[in-house]
């Protein structure tokens, strides 16, 4: 009811920072790019083996393993199954980086370590990162996590495993290569694939078995096709994906409403040139006048 | 054209006990800094995955840029309203400034992971430079911050310039000064208005910051408009300091104080506080979160404190009489202060609400850390105002305690 509102208050922030609607900022990123990949979870498939976090974990080097299984994502553990519990009803629940569309991190990445790249994949640069941890505030699903027990922390999310499917030499994808979780899933529960493919997969699986994913919860539902202005890593479950844990986000993504507001204070860096301009003709008259007075 | 000529430094020898205190102080301050550098944050900070941003970013650097206002709030009045009898607070409130804005850059250093990255900011990365990320209102603080900590020791430098031409021995440095001066009465101009536009620019991207915080923001905090409400708050928070200054400085180096330029600054307050408050609480009604404000829990109680202190301020100055009097002036400026820190508090950390179930509290290192922030600033104040001409008034006693 007070979206009309919202939006209206918005484009009056907007206008009152002194610019017109500013265009290129919000169509950056409307939609998945054309060679988008990104992972397809389902949750009705899953068995909580964690197979997938071990293989997550062997992918990319990192330390731990599966007698001692993590209980959160943290600065060495990109990847978690976690198991939510209610009244006669139960669900597992995978959580990485969701590759979103128009992603918060990288926008909020001053010097640019946090960036959305080939396939829509979005990575993190250890040689620009000065580890502010904006992007920690900034990503709507709490993913990028920090090493707080060294010296020389990194930041550490989920990267598609692109070291493994992604060649650099010939900028390709390595033929039938896979992130580790989905090389290891027994069950098929989490999938790697197209973007448009892996949309049209979790559509027909509906179309097919409603009642599978149609829980207590209302009618099935494929998140990320539009939460938050979307996702490259889509969920199906047969539960509320709120009770799973995963927010409750608007279609339009913060970070496009918040380069509005930025740039729209920003635009052409006219507003700042010409208030500069204005305040150093004021100082000079006002201290011509107090020299005449005073002489 | 500002005529300093009344500006003399404290003199006197420095304090004995106060700077063994400091001194020992800010040594143990070093230790636990040395451990935060080796052994990482996590081992001396309550910071976690889900609050990456505590007591360091919400104090140091985003309450105390605002708190550190005093030389913006004051150059604006001074240099742009044109009330030229402001002048002797601007030396004192440029110090300030430029201490604050200093201790929120080393802030800064001490709460980022990978430090040793910092100067690829301004060269936008390396060695790809000039690779500028425009969408991220951390870039226009980052960028900001540098250059007005420049601007700000470049707007003092006059003081220091004044005191080498008088009485240094070398004549090198005489003339260096004297050229400087002359420098000074060109320029001076075109530095106070970068003085202004760039705190006008950081102030409000500081707001901005948390517009990307999104839904883990509660709604009476996530506006539009948090911009323009923390580039307002910071003028009251700005001018609060001046205040408290002026009285501080009278009463430890025995300044006269100036009041009568203190009473209509006061006046000037009124509208800001008005403003702030029409537009904090008509934005939230406007877009229709009345109801929040009396449901959100012990989150409404905590937006009422806030506004509670921004109203009650705004009473104590609204009436012509009551602003005259100085001790009046010095509540309101502390309830200013309270609620300008308050509101930023809230927004960075007690409002922030990244998941359920999820906590912060500072470690009693971290907040350590930042007491270490303040001394080493209060300890460089202390050490400028006796050597340097910063303060004017003259000095009832002829030697300060
Ligand atoms: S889920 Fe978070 S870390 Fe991943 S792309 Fe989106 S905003 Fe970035
Ligand atoms: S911590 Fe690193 S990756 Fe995250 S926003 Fe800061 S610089 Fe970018
Ligand atoms: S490997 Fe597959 S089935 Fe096992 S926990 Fe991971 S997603 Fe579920």
């Amino acid at each position: 009811m007070s979206i009309d509102r919202r939006t209206l208050l918005k484009g009056l922030a907007v206008a009152g920072a002194g610019a017109v609607a500013p265009v290129e900022a919000s169509e950056k990123y409307a939609e998945a790019p054309p060679d988008a990949v990104g992972m397809l979870y389902d949750a009705t498939r899953c068995i909580g083996c964690q197979a997938c976090v071990t293989a997550c974990k062997t992918a990319n080097n990192l330390p731990g393993n599966r007698y001692n299984p993590p209980r959160d994502l943290d600065g060495y553990t990109k990847n978690i199954i976690r198991i939510y519990e209610g009244e006669d009803e139960s669900s597992y629940m995978k959580s990485q980086c969701m590759h979103c569309i128009d992603p918060g991190c990288a926008n909020a990445c001053m010097i640019g370590a946090f960036k959305k790249r080939e396939y829509g994949i979005v990575t993190w640069d250890p040689e620009r990162c000065i580890g502010c941890r904006y992007c920690q505030v900034a990503c709507p699903y709490n993913i990028p996590k920090f090493q707080w027990d060294t010296g020389v922390p990194k930041i550490v999310k989920c990267e598609l495993c692109n070291h493994i499917i992604h060649d650099p030499d010939t900028g390709t994808l390595r033929e039938g290569a896979m992130p580790g979780c989905c090389q290891a899933c027994p069950k098929e529960a989490v999938i790697f694939g197209k973007y448009t493919d892996l949309v049209e997969d979790a559509k027909r699986r509906i179309a097919e078995r409603p009642e599978r994913y149609w829980g207590p919860d209302g009618e099935p539902k494929i998140f990320g096709l539009t939460d938050g202005g979307g996702t490259q890593v889509l969920y199906l479950a047969d539960l509320s994906f709120a009770k799973l844990g995963l927010p409750t986000l608007g279609d339009e993504g913060i970070a496009k409403q918040a380069r509005e507001i930025q740039h729209g204070i920003y635009r052409g860096f006219i507003a700042p040139v010409a208030l500069y301009g204005i305040l150093g003709l004021v100082i000079w008259r006002n201290s011509r006048q107090s020299k005449k007075e005073e002489g | 054209m500002a005529s300093h000529s009344h500006a003399q430094p404290v003199g006197g020898p420095l304090n004995k006990r106060f700077v063994t205190f400091m001194a020992i102080f800010l040594g143990v301050w070093a230790v636990v800094l040395l451990f935060r550098f080796i052994y990482g944050i996590g081992v001396v900070s309550g910071l976690t995955d889900y609050y990456p941003w505590g007591v360091w970013i919400a104090f140091d650097v985003v309450t105390g840029t605002a708190l550190a206002c005093g030389g913006y709030a004051i150059a604006i009045l001074c240099y742009i309203l044109n009330k030229g009898h402001y002048h002797p607070l601007v030396r004192p409130a440029l110090l300030t400034s430029a201490l604050g804005y200093s201790m929120a850059a080393l802030a800064i250093i001490l709460d980022v992971g990978r430090w040793w990255h910092i100067w690829r900011i301004p060269i936008g990365g390396f060695p790809d430079s000039f690779r500028y990320n425009w969408d991220s209102a951390l870039l226009e603080v980052a960028l900001c911050v540098m250059a007005y900590v420049g601007v700000l020791w470049i707007e003092l430098g006059p003081a220091f310039l004044e005191k080498w031409k008088a009485t240094s021995k070398s004549s090198a440095l005489v003339g260096f000064a004297t050229a400087g001066l002359k420098f000074y009465d060109k320029a001076l101009i075109w530095i106070i208005a970068l003085g202004v536009l760039l705190p006008t620019m950081h102030q409000s991207s500081l707001g901005t910051l948390m517009l990307l915080a999104g839904h883990k923001l509660h709604g009476l905090w996530f506006t539009p408009w948090i911009p323009l409400l923390f580039l307002i708050s910071c003028v009251g928070m700005g001018y609060s300091v001046v205040v408290w200054e002026s009285s501080l400085s009278s009463n430890l180096f025995k300044r006269e104080k100036e009041t009568s330029m203190l009473i209509s600054l006061s006046g000037a307050m009124v509208v800001v506080v008005s403003l702030y408050l029409v537009l904090r609480l008509g934005d939230l009604i406007i877009s229709g979160k009345t109801g929040l404000m009396f449901t959100s829990g012990w989150l409404s109680l905590v937006f009422w404190g806030e506004i509670a202190l921004f109203a009650i301020a705004l009473l104590i100055l609204a009436s012509k009489q009551r602003r005259s009097n100085f001790s009046n002036m010095l509540r309101a400026s502390i309830l200013l202060m309270l609620a300008g820190s308050m509101y930023r508090f809230n927004t960075y950390i007690t409002a922030f609400q990244p998941a359920p179930g999820q906590s912060y509290f500072p470690s009693f290192l971290e907040v350590f850390i930042t007491f270490g922030v303040i001394a080493l600033e209060i300890s460089l104040y202390y050490f400028i105002v006796t050597r340097y001409p910063i303060l004017s008034g003259a000095p009832a006693e002829a030697s300060a305690r």
